[in-house]
């Protein structure tokens, strides 16, 4: 279980390190967001995922009762990344109407000290 | 006196929340009041911890490390202290210099985010909440780096956007990872533990982690492209904010968590460490000299100087973190001065291309002087606040014997004091180009409202330098509860004995 955890995570991971290094704005949004999305499986897989009973005292036994903080790190990463989700997609858009175009490589005036 | 460690959040959530008013006046005059109330709260929390020790407030009443500890030791309070008084200085710079449609869109709520974020980043004495605090301070600077939608802004934004992300999402990783390890966030219980058992393997990759999502916050040589490629495209009172304090929260973040909770560890990083410093203050001040551009010069500087502080960490000794701490002080004055400065000179001529500025010794003899003291500060002349920093740290490292590094420090003084020398001959000594004259407002006078926080800052720049005593105290106080975080520990887990 936890190694197809490991294997998933590192292949979102690596989906969107590729993404990322491609020209295209969406590209760069969604590899953001893929790998946004990698380390909340990886927060998951903190506790032992095995142990899938519910953490409410007298309705499991103790050594089953999976760990509720991970669980409570991903709920607030979550929402941290869909609003700053929504912020980079607003941004690119407006990047492609100032640019004219989604082309990341093409924007390098900043770069260059013009 | 708990409700004081609450108020560095409120007064500027209070500035957020103004964004509802719809009269720009009254926002700024909220702003304003809230910003003045926050450096003094700030002010009152160092005086405080420095009195009576290591100040908690557990969040809702919930004992550590089970719930979110907010903690003011004494690095807390100087850096608060700091942050609130540029607080303030940039609040009044910008009710003198942004101009009327920027603020059309919520310039000080998203000012007060920002500083709201800084200071939870400060106080906060958990690892996960430590995160969520760099995102509110990265979700304002975000939106207060690329509101306006120049396409330079843009293009900035988005480099600076892109590689934050990745910054915070290696800090989450590291920060989960570390739950997994020691089973709790809680910086002081964290502490605490890691100390009693350290794990050498795993806790060499968690320092590595850190090291590296914080090292792109902070602008360390090679993760820094980010920065001159944005900071100099916002209005020039946020460029000053950002330059001041946004890297800086990277490096307190870096005491904090590497020096605090991984000390074991971070002792086979360091080698890497002081590598990495030496690069970082040497490309960062020859990019500084090859510039042409008063901000981008500028932003270049904040590079070279994050090495200094970095430095501190490499060497790791209760003299060389005092001398960072002296060092964070000057430097977050030092280098929002001159921001400041190079947008006055703005004000007057209308550019920022040091070929077409000139001739304002004589024309703001004032503005002159002030630039003097804060760039001789800054190459570390004394009897300037930047003195004492680089003394403290260039001895530490003779007394260890890192002879290679020191040579590098002194010798990046110098190459700073020539760019330094550079921006003077250009912008103030040399006359004003002919040709450029229509850019230029000749009869455009520089109101007290514009001065007055440059002059503050360069005031207190100087008082550091002559009166370095005391500052030496408080430094040398922030330096050991860092690297023996004992009275930390004690006053976050055993409720009753830090009071």
């Amino acid at each position: 279980m936890l190694l197809a955890f490991a294997i998933t995570a590192g292949m979102m991971f690596a989906c969107g390190v590729y993404l990322m290094l491609r020209r295209s704005m969406v590209r760069l949004i969604i590899g953001l967001l893929l790998i946004s999305y990698s380390v909340n499986l990886i927060i998951f897989s903190m506790d032992d995922p095995n142990t899938r009973g519910a953490p409410i005292i007298d309705s499991v036994e103790e050594s089953a009762m999976s760990d509720p903080l991970p669980q409570a790190l991903i709920l607030t990463a979550i929402v941290i990344s869909f609003g700053v989700l929504a912020f980079t997609l607003a941004l690119g858009y407006r990047a492609t109407q100032v640019a004219g175009t989604d082309n990341i490589d093409t924007l390098q005036s900043t770069d260059r000290g013009t | 006196m708990q409700i004081l460690l609450v108020l560095p959040l409120i007064l500027p959530l209070l500035i957020g929340c103004s964004a509802l008013i719809r009269f720009r006046n009254i926002r700024q005059t909220v702003a304003l009041i809230c910003l003045f109330l926050n450096m003094l709260v700030c002010l009152l929390l160092l005086v405080e911890t420095h009195l009576y020790g290591v100040q908690v407030v557990q969040s809702g009443g919930v004992i550590a490390p089970y719930g979110i500890s907010l903690v003011v030791d004494s690095l807390t309070g100087v850096m608060l202290a700091i942050s609130g008084i540029i607080g303030f200085a940039v609040g009044i710079f910008s009710a003198a210099t942004i101009a009327a449609n920027h603020q059309r869109f919520a310039y000080y709520p998203l000012f007060g985010f920002l500083m709201m974020g800084i200071n939870f980043a400060f106080i906060t004495g958990d690892l996960f909440t430590l995160y969520v605090a760099f995102e509110v301070m990265l979700m304002a600077s975000f939106v207060l780096l690329t509101v306006g939608g120049e396409r330079s802004q843009i293009e900035g934004g988005l480099k600076y956007v892109t590689l934050n992300l990745i910054s915070s999402t290696i800090f989450l990783i590291a920060a989960g990872l570390t739950y997994a390890v020691a089973g709790t966030l809680n910086m002081a219980h964290l502490a605490a533990i890691m100390a009693e058992q350290p794990s050498p393997g795993i806790g060499t990759v968690l320092a590595a982690l850190f090291l590296i999502a914080f090292g792109i916050k902070a602008a360390m040589f090679p993760l820094f492209f980010w920065l001159p490629a944005s900071y100099h495209t916002p209005p020039i009172a946020v460029t000053a904010l950002f330059g001041g304090l946004l890297t800086k929260v990277g490096i307190y973040s870096m005491w904090r968590v590497l020096v605090m909770i991984f000390p074991q560890e971070l002792a086979y990083l360091q080698p890497l460490i002081l590598v990495l410093a030496a690069l970082t203050m040497i490309i960062g001040v020859l990019g500084a000299v090859a510039q042409t551009e008063f901000r981008r010069l500028l932003s270049f500087h904040i590079i070279s100087q994050i090495g200094y502080l970095l430095m501190a960490i490499g060497l790791l000794t209760v003299d060389s973190m005092t001398g960072a701490v002296f060092f964070m002080v000057h430097v977050i004055l030092a280098k929002t001065a001159l921001f400041f400065v190079s947008g006055l000179a703005y004000e007057l001529e209308g550019t920022y291309k040091l070929k077409k500025l000139g001739g304002l010794s004589k024309r703001a003899p004032g503005l002159a002087l002030l630039f003097l003291f804060a760039a001789f500060s800054l190459a570390g002349f004394p009897p300037f606040s930047g003195f004492w920093g680089k003394l403290l740290l260039i001895r530490s490292g003779l007394e260890i014997g890192q002879y290679v590094i020191v040579a590098i420090a002194l010798a990046v003084s110098l190459l700073t004091t020539y760019s330094m020398l550079k921006i003077w001959t250009e912008v103030f000594w040399k006359p004003l180009p002919k040709q450029d004259t229509e850019l230029a407002s000749p009869h455009k006078r520089l109101s007290p409202l514009m001065l007055a926080p440059v002059g503050v800052l360069v005031g207190l720049i100087i008082a550091i330098g002559v009166f370095a005593e005391p500052m030496y105290q408080l430094s040398e106080a922030a330096a050991v509860g860092v690297i023996s975080p004992v009275s930390y520990i004690e006053a976050v887990l055993l409720p009753g004995t830090g009071e």
